[in-house]
């Protein structure tokens, strides 16, 4: 078989579902149960930080993190 | 020993420039040349004189972040925004009146020539700058990191801009490659690429190196935008210079695969260029002037993954009723209109972030800015799917319609978001209390909003009367209007386009004022020093 309708053989029969399954994942993935808090904290991420990176020390960041 | 070796780079470059230009075989390459010349020997003797000096500067913070190249691209963006504004009047009105394509300045400042510098320099110059600028500012600040790579994000700067010059003689003086969007030539194309990879190199070495657990959703966006046009850039420029000593070269690609590649590349410079990278912005600044976290994060991923599975293929669309395979232009149109529910689902969760704060809308320009540059961002992607219908395109098609739709999406969605970003880092990185003037916003917002209004509504009338006369045929089935006549009624229109053109730049200048002022006049910001109690 020449390699145009093999490589289009394999894009519209596994790789189409491959992708699909791959979407499919992510919706249930952000729908995901106990996801709520996950994303509550990535959501505030923009309002730390705002004027200088964090600290390495752990303690201070999340202290910062807590303002 | 570092010192040395930018040293022998630079002298190196500039000799081979010197070469070059030397051998040049047309006249944009002979100035490209003479000015990658004049750079790096600038640079050489900018280099020497710090050569030896024991006042080194000292190893950048990590408790800092790196605010000063975003400064400038801050700077870089106003300054190319009112550049492409002014050269779009300029062109709309060469459209309106033929004469101001002058008889002295043929083949330099007609509108042939003049129209890719202002789509480079809207696009690339000012959309560009204020990617860059903004994906680094809003890196940093999600990352709680410092930028990744020391002095690499200036040569990204620099670099940029470089070639934004380089492209911009070029254009003029005649060097293009005829592709809509990518009319740089291969040297261009070769340096655009190495600063490209540099981009990448900073944002992605930023992230890795984040003190956040998550990757915030603007960054995912500014990731694919930086991906995807590198890998669109590459596989649009696959060329063969003529020479080395020449600016021609000929595409790998001929026919209508040239055709697909390049409108598979144009349709995704929309879409991950003036979407992807935008929505970045409208991820990280519409939740911070609102004061309030994005409606709802799990809309965001999914709208990041739908737009990124379904943009890939919209491309055909460009190319109904050409010589493109039938398949695969209704895969482009089927893809279309797929992109509805992604960006209708962005637009939304970008609105109802405003939920239980509508009333900052009454007090502050900025967010109105951003609410119509929302609005503009539905409405454009409402009517590109509906443009990309078979039907509809035949009627649309190569005409002003077209036009009209872009300016929609560019100006109301890019251009407002751009500046409602400009007005809120401005302050933030000249460390501000606040702009100078919330009523020069005002007027910036309503000259904007009307021009675009002006512009998008003369363009819908031109471009469906274009369409309906093109196709109008009378008993005997012979055409009844010929292409001039269609040129001699858009007048009226076209006038109104460079009317509403006028009004955006008088808003644009506006707003360089009033950042001008705020950096030099406003009030500094205040450190507390002691806590601020809760409240």
């Amino acid at each position: 078989m020449e390699t145009y309708s093999l490589l289009r053989g394999f894009a519209d029969s596994w790789m189409l579902v491959v992708m699909t399954l791959f979407f499919v994942g992510v919706v249930f993935w952000a729908w995901r149960p106990r996801s709520r808090k996950h994303h509550e904290d990535a959501a505030n991420a923009i309002f730390r930080h705002e004027t200088k990176p964090a600290d390495d020390d752990p303690e201070s960041s999340s202290e910062e993190a807590r303002k | 020993m570092w010192d040395y070796v930018k040293l022998v780079a630079l002298g190196v470059i500039a000799l081979c420039a010197a070469i070059a230009a030397n051998y040049a075989r047309d006249l944009a390459y002979l100035v490209n040349a003479v000015t990658v010349m004049l750079v790096a020997g600038g640079l050489f003797l900018w280099q020497v004189r710090r050569v030896g000096d024991e006042i080194r500067p000292k190893p950048a913070l990590q408790t800092e972040y790196m605010d000063g190249v975003i400064r400038y691209g801050v700077v870089a963006t106003a300054f190319w925004g009112v550049v492409g504004f002014l050269v779009a009047v300029f062109i709309a009105f060469q459209l309106a009146f033929p004469v101001l394509n002058f008889e002295w300045a043929q083949g330099y400042l007609n509108f042939g020539r003049l129209r890719p510098l202002h789509t480079s320099a809207v696009i690339f110059a000012f959309g560009g700058n204020a990617l860059i600028a903004t994906s680094f500012y809003v890196v940093q600040r999600t990352s709680a990191a410092r930028l990744w790579g020391g002095n690499l994000a200036w040569f990204v700067f620099w670099g940029y801009n470089l070639f934004i010059v380089l492209a911009a003689s070029g254009y003029l003086l005649g060097a293009t490659q005829s592709k809509e969007y990518a009319e740089p030539e291969w040297y261009l194309d070769w340096w655009l690429t190495i600063v490209w990879v540099c981009y990448l190199a900073v944002f992605l070495g930023t992230i890795i190196k984040r003190k956040e657990p998550h990757i915030y959703v603007a960054n995912w966006f500014y990731l694919a935008f930086i991906v995807t046009v590198a890998m669109l850039h590459i596989f649009n420029n696959l060329s063969v210079p003529v020479s080395f000593f020449g600016s021609k070269s000929v595409q790998v690609f001929s026919g209508v695969q040239d055709a697909m590649v390049q409108w598979w590349y144009g349709h995704n410079a929309v879409g991950f260029f003036l979407t992807a990278g935008f929505l970045g912005m409208m991820y990280y600044f519409v939740p911070k002037q609102a004061e309030r976290p994005v409606y709802s994060y799990k809309l965001s991923i999914v709208h990041f993954w739908a737009l990124i599975f379904l943009y890939i293929w919209a491309g055909p669309h460009h190319l109904h009723y050409t010589a493109l395979p039938t398949w695969t232009s209704t895969l482009g149109m089927v893809f279309s209109i797929m992109l509805w529910m992604p960006s209708w689902g962005g637009m939304i969760n970008g609105l109802m972030t405003l939920s239980g704060a509508w009333d900052k809308l009454r007090t502050d320009p900025i967010i109105r800015m951003m609410v119509v540059s929302i609005g503009f961002y539905g409405m454009s992607t409402f009517e590109g799917p509906m443009m990309s219908i078979k039907a509809v395109n035949s009627l649309s098609h190569y005409t002003d319609w077209t036009i009209g739709h872009v300016h929609s999406g560019a100006l109301g969605w890019n251009g407002m978001i751009t500046f409602g970003a400009l007005y809120f880092l401005t302050p933030k990185l000249w460390n501000k209390e606040r702009l100078y003037s919330l009523s020069l916003v005002s007027w910036h917002f309503w000259l904007a909003t009307i021009g675009i209004v002006l512009y998008a509504s003369s363009m819908w009338v031109s471009g469906i009367m274009e369409g309906l006369m093109w196709r109008e045929v009378d008993a005997n089935g012979f055409l009844v209007n010929a292409f001039a006549d269609t040129v001699a009624a858009k007048f009226p229109m076209n006038v109104v386009r460079g009317l509403g053109g006028v009004l955006y730049l008088v808003g644009a200048l506006i707003m360089c004022y009033n950042m001008w002022k705020t950096v030099t006049s406003a009030p500094a910001r205040v450190v507390r020093a002691t806590a601020v109690p809760a409240e």
